[in-house]
């Protein structure tokens, strides 16, 4: 049957496209999106595992908080590979009358290992940081030259002495290793650090140790040795698989959150191949009703249609691909150089096999039903105008093939993204809002007919556009519906972040951070900062860095976090102990404080929401590595913190007794009304302590505001996508009743109706469809994107009506212009013709 | 009214109604038909335009399931069978010819005529229905679209169609509905021929009364109901 099938499909195929120019972009447009956000974030991976060595410094990369690695330690090291020490640390760059937060990096004569540091007129790197005139040389970004209004040759201050500046930095090769950054870079020697003043106990620094393993595939073995070597030495050790694990999170996020808008682009192309398939069967009325009549079989008719669609989407789905396997290629000159790595060309067949697969199986789940009813065309069609129109039933198989197809489409979503949770609720979301609106639109023709009669005839002919058979009602409204919900969803959703990142800081948020503060300073930071008016709300705590090595005797390896707590197990955390608790940002819900004077067993204090996360409960056991000592504390109690509050907090408050002899410095944050008062203050603290470090929380969310809205930018292009699919469809059910529209124009003529009367009631029925749609769209939108500020990225979530707003505007504008757009090409027709022909 | 045929039944109404259903309430096209054709005979059908004769042709094609009564045609009982079985037992012995063709446009001539034929699983299809069209005379027209082709060379690519697996019936609606007088004499002459040569019954509805006089008998169909019927040569 199938041979016939296919002969009689590919004879009927040689009426070519034109029906299916709608469809063909729905499907090319979707596909093209998903293939393209997969290939680039395909080529981003690749270039940063095929960069691995260079972006992580060596084959293995080991860090210690707070302290070097010992003489014992480094023998070890040496003795099986090339090594290379490097340190990280934030401080204050300054001049006479300016002073930056910067991120030094001391580096030895090692590095790096592997790539290439590329400094400006090509300075050697050793020649650079070197001494000149008693002076050490340093190596900065060059955006730091105009934040401190200096050049190549002047000098700066670091810490306690004066460097000069040798060169810019044009590339350095492990800079992705190094996920978010403030400041900028300053190179340094080791003996320029040390000299500095800035390395004192309990300073938060990074000790970096890159080793270059001449048997690359012994990794594995390397990493098992060193364990069981140091096995206390509470470093974390990272290796080229993983080179950056922060940017590499950031790239699979935003991939997954861009992959959800191009599929919505999919879907909503969906209803447009939906459309385009169901009046491509309603042409086709007659020949299938013939075929029937010379006894072709239902199933042979759906295979024959079925056969014809496929094939069509085959074509379809290629051209997407192609264009989407194209976007490395077309992303290299666009945004390469903002990049630190490199987009590594090259045909991905992973993401575009999956993009294939999505446009195939949305091009079924929207073809099925009307492929199945085509087999319902009765062959008696043929002979006359039936009395009563056909309503034909889906048979339950049918229903349950769609089911069962819909299943694998969500399935094959959820199973292939990287964040399942997410994908969840994508599905789950997409699949309601498509009910909605298949509902909503019966609902908008029902109220439509159930409408009292009006006086205006205009108003009436409108309403009864609504309703009538086939009227693109249904189609019209899923099509918007869709592609609005999802622009208003993204609109809030930026609105919200963009608000959060850039409304300033909350009322009672610090203005500014000092870190490094030193034991014996403490004191003499308090007289300073509390003698300066103006200065409120000021905190001061000690603070060191600190890794859970264990939870109640299951090392932390073996646990499988939630994504959004698993950064508490995955390095450093920062750490403090406290006689009383935090007086703001937390507060205690389980468990009891211990008193002041407490100098039992070690006991700690958790957070709420990770404890939960991570099936912490009072009275387990966390085992902490602190400077390379372990101790475990029992957890006494449990606080809600306020994240938001950009306050001092920790996930971890140790009790008095354990980390007091520790080596530490304090970490403070005060504010002020007037931001002319924190840098007042900035100015008198770093004149009295070099090496204690202010950071700005206002430039910390500038640079958040940044990384946000390049994100955005990326998002607001796919959501393009997305309106564009919506476009298209729209035209596209605008197109299909273009007949109709002709045919109602001519006999409304015919009655004496003027060019404006048509006008006005083709107006006035796309305005009720229109704001009908945009009112459920916009509740739907609204409602998912409280979902993803509140749910997914646990912050404040405020209705921007002005956002909604003007995108429910835009929408409905573009909706009526297209629809008058078609009233208008269909008013030009001559009657007569018409007419003759009826 | 109830009209016999001496011989050998191809067809077989036995007190057949059609009650269609509309908004405006039930409308009664059929209201108690018996007719019985024999094999290989010519009947024409005529009557008033919403007489109900084309119902009639539909409910003996298996198109239209009567709403109540019995229907033998080529000794297949039709009441109780699906749709695909009624679709295989028109390709095996019904063929149909339309007022407006119903060419696939999509289709050249010779695909047209392949059509039920491949369905049946024939593999000479093609050839075969080559062979039909120059039957018709249409040899010239092989790959013709039927756009390219005439009112009068579409009505014959659909009569070589209808006769393609040589029909025990040919059920023609108006064949020469949409034909300029000559064209459309020399199409009925064909479609005679082509069922004498091949032993067809013909059922045919047309409103001429000189296309009605070549049947061996016509019967009148008015308001759902037989209402006479006479030799062809009265």
């Amino acid at each position: 049957m199938l041979k016939v099938a296919w002969r009689i499909a590919r004879r009927e195929l040689r009426g070519g496209v034109r029906g299916f120019r709608v469809f063909l972009l729905c499907l090319a447009t979707g596909v093209a999106a998903i293939a393209a956000i997969g290939s680039l974030s395909a080529a981003l991976t690749e270039g940063m595992r095929a960069d691995a060595r260079k972006i992580l410094g060596g084959d293995v990369d080991l860090q210690l908080s707070h302290r070097p690695a010992n003489d014992a330690q480094l023998a070890w090291m040496r003795a099986r590979g090339d090594v290379s020490s490097v340190a990280q640390m934030r401080s204050l760059a300054r001049t006479d009358d300016a002073h930056t937060l910067v991120e030094i990096k001391a580096v030895d004569d090692a590095y790096p290992l592997f790539g290439e540091l590329r400094l400006s007129a090509a300075t050697p790197l050793a020649k650079a940081l070197g001494k000149q005139d008693g002076v050490w040389g340093v190596a900065v970004d060059a955006p730091l030259l105009l934040k401190l209004d200096v050049d190549v040759g002047s000098r700066i201050k670091i810490g306690d002495i004066a460097v000069r500046i040798a060169a810019t930095i044009e590339r350095e090769p492990d800079r992705a290793a190094s996920a978010f950054t403030i400041g900028q870079r300053v190179l340094i020697g080791f003996e320029a650090l040390n000299e500095s003043g800035l390395v004192q106990p309990g300073s938060l620094i990074r000790y970096h140790y890159r080793i270059g393993i001449a048997d690359r595939g012994a990794v594995e073995t390397w990493r098992k040795e060193i364990d069981a070597s140091f096995p206390k030495a509470g470093w974390r050790i990272r290796d080229t698989r993983n080179a950056a694990p922060g940017l590499r999170r950031a790239i699979d996020r935003i991939t997954v959150f861009m992959t959800v808008v191009g599929l919505t682009a999919l879907l909503v192309g969906g209803v447009g191949v939906g459309n385009a398939v169901r009046a491509f069967l309603q042409s086709r009325q007659a020949t299938i009703a013939t075929m029937k009549c010379l006894g072709a079989s239902a199933r042979m008719i759906f295979a024959v249609y079925m056969i014809q669609v496929m094939a069509l989407a085959g074509v379809g789905v290629m051209a997407g691909v192609t264009l989407g396997a194209l976007a490395p290629v077309a992303a290299v000159p666009i945004v390469g150089e903002q990049l630190p790595i490199d987009i590594h060309i090259g045909v991905y067949p992973k993401p575009l096999l999956l993009s294939v697969i999505f446009g195939l199986l949305v091009t079924l789940v929207f073809s099925l039903l009307p492929l199945a009813r085509a087999r319902t065309v009765p062959a008696a069609n043929l002979f006359r105008d039936l009395v009563a129109p056909v309503r034909g039933a889906t048979a339950w198989r049918d229903i349950l093939v769609f089911a069962g197809l819909v299943l694998l489409l969500g399935g094959v979503v959820i199973y292939t993204a990287d964040d399942r949770r997410l994908a969840s609720y994508f599905v789950a979301g997409a699949a309601a809002t498509l009910v909605v609106f298949r509902i909503a639109a019966a609902a908008i023709a029902q109220l439509a007919r159930r409408a009292p009669r009006l006086r205006s005839a205009h108003l009436r002919f409108a309403l009864g556009n609504l309703y009538r058979p086939g009227a693109p009602t249904g189609v019209v409204a899923t099509s918007l519906g869709l592609g609005l919900t999802v622009l208003i969803a993204v609109a809030l959703i930026e609105g919200n972040v963009s608000r959060l990142v850039g409304r300033g800081l909350p009322e009672e948020a610090p203005g500014t951070y000092f870190i490094d503060i030193q034991p014996h300073q403490t004191e003499d930071f308090d007289r300073i900062a509390g003698g300066i008016e103006g200065i409120r709300n000021l905190r001061r705590v000690p603070m060191l860095r600190g890794r859970i090595v264990e939870i109640d005797g299951t090392p932390v390896g073996d646990i499988k976090a939630p994504p959004e707590f698993a950064w508490i197990l995955r390095g450093d955390r920062g750490l403090t102990w406290a006689r009383t608790p935090p007086k703001t940002g937390s507060k205690v819900v389980a468990g009891d404080w211990w008193p002041p004077e407490y100098s039992g067993p070690p006991l700690l204090s958790f957070d709420e929401a990770a404890a939960r996360g991570l099936g912490i409960e009072i009275g387990d056991t966390i085992k902490l590595n602190v400077l390379g000592r372990e101790f475990e504390a029992k957890v006494a109690n449990l606080r809600r913190i306020n994240w938001n509050s950009f306050a001092i907090n920790f996930v971890m408050i140790l009790a008095p007794g354990v980390l007091d002899g520790a080596p530490q410095a304090h970490i403070a944050t005060a504010r002020a009304d007037d931001p002319a008062i924190e840098v007042a203050l900035e100015r008198a603290v770093a004149k009295r302590f070099s090496n204690v470090s202010a950071i700005r929380v206002r430039e910390v969310l500038a640079r958040l505001q940044e990384l946000v809205a390049h994100l955005a930018m990326a998002v607001r292009v796919v959501g393009m996508v997305v309106i564009f699919s919506g476009v298209l469809v729209l035209a596209g059910a605008i197109a299909a009743s273009h007949k109709q529209r002709v045919y109602d124009a001519v006999v409304l003529k015919v009655f004496g109706a003027t060019r404006r009367d048509i006008m006005t009631v083709f107006a006035v029925e796309f305005t009720c469809l229109a704001v009908a749609t945009s009112i459920i769209a916009s509740l739907i939108g609204t409602a998912a994107s409280w979902g993803v500020v509140t749910r997914l990225m646990h912050a404040d979530w405020t209705f921007l009506p002005l956002e909604a707003a003007s995108t429910v505007v835009i929408c409905l504008v573009v909706t009526v212009l297209i629809g008058a757009l078609g009233t208008w090409s269909a008013m030009g027709r001559k009657a007569a013709p018409l007419l003759r022909n009826e | 009214m109830n009209l016999t045929a001496p011989i050998d039944p191809i067809i077989a109404l036995m007190d057949v109604r059609l009650t269609l259903s509309s908004d405006a309430g039930p409308v009664n096209i059929l209201r108690g038909v018996d007719l019985t054709v024999g094999a290989g005979e010519k009947v024409s059908i005529v009557g008033p335009s919403g007489a109900g004769k084309t119902s009639l042709m539909m409910i003996v094609a298996g198109l239209e399931q009567p709403t109540e009564g019995d229907v033998q045609v080529a000794g297949v009982t039709l009441g109780g069978l699906d749709e695909d079985a009624l679709a295989l037992f028109r390709r095996d012995n019904v063929g149909i010819v339309f007022q407006d063709f119903h060419l696939i446009p999509t289709m050249t001539a010779t695909e047209n005529v392949a059509v039920p034929l491949e369905l049946a699983g024939r593999r000479d299809a093609l050839e075969a229905a080559k062979d039909r069209l120059e039957a018709v005379g249409l040899g010239h027209r092989l790959v013709h679209y039927p756009g390219q082709l005439s009112g009068g060379e579409q009505q014959r690519v659909a009569l070589a169609r209808a006769f393609a697996m040589n029909p025990k019936l040919l059920l023609a609606d108006e064949p020469t509905g949409n034909l300029d007088s000559d064209t459309g004499a020399r199409v009925i002459d064909l479609m005679f021929a082509l069922s004498v040569e091949q032993g067809t019954t013909l059922l045919l509805i047309t409103h001429e009364s000189a296309v009605a006089g070549k049947c061996d008998r016509t019967i009148r169909i008015d308001d759902g109901l037989i209402v006479n019927g006479t030799d062809g040569a009265c």
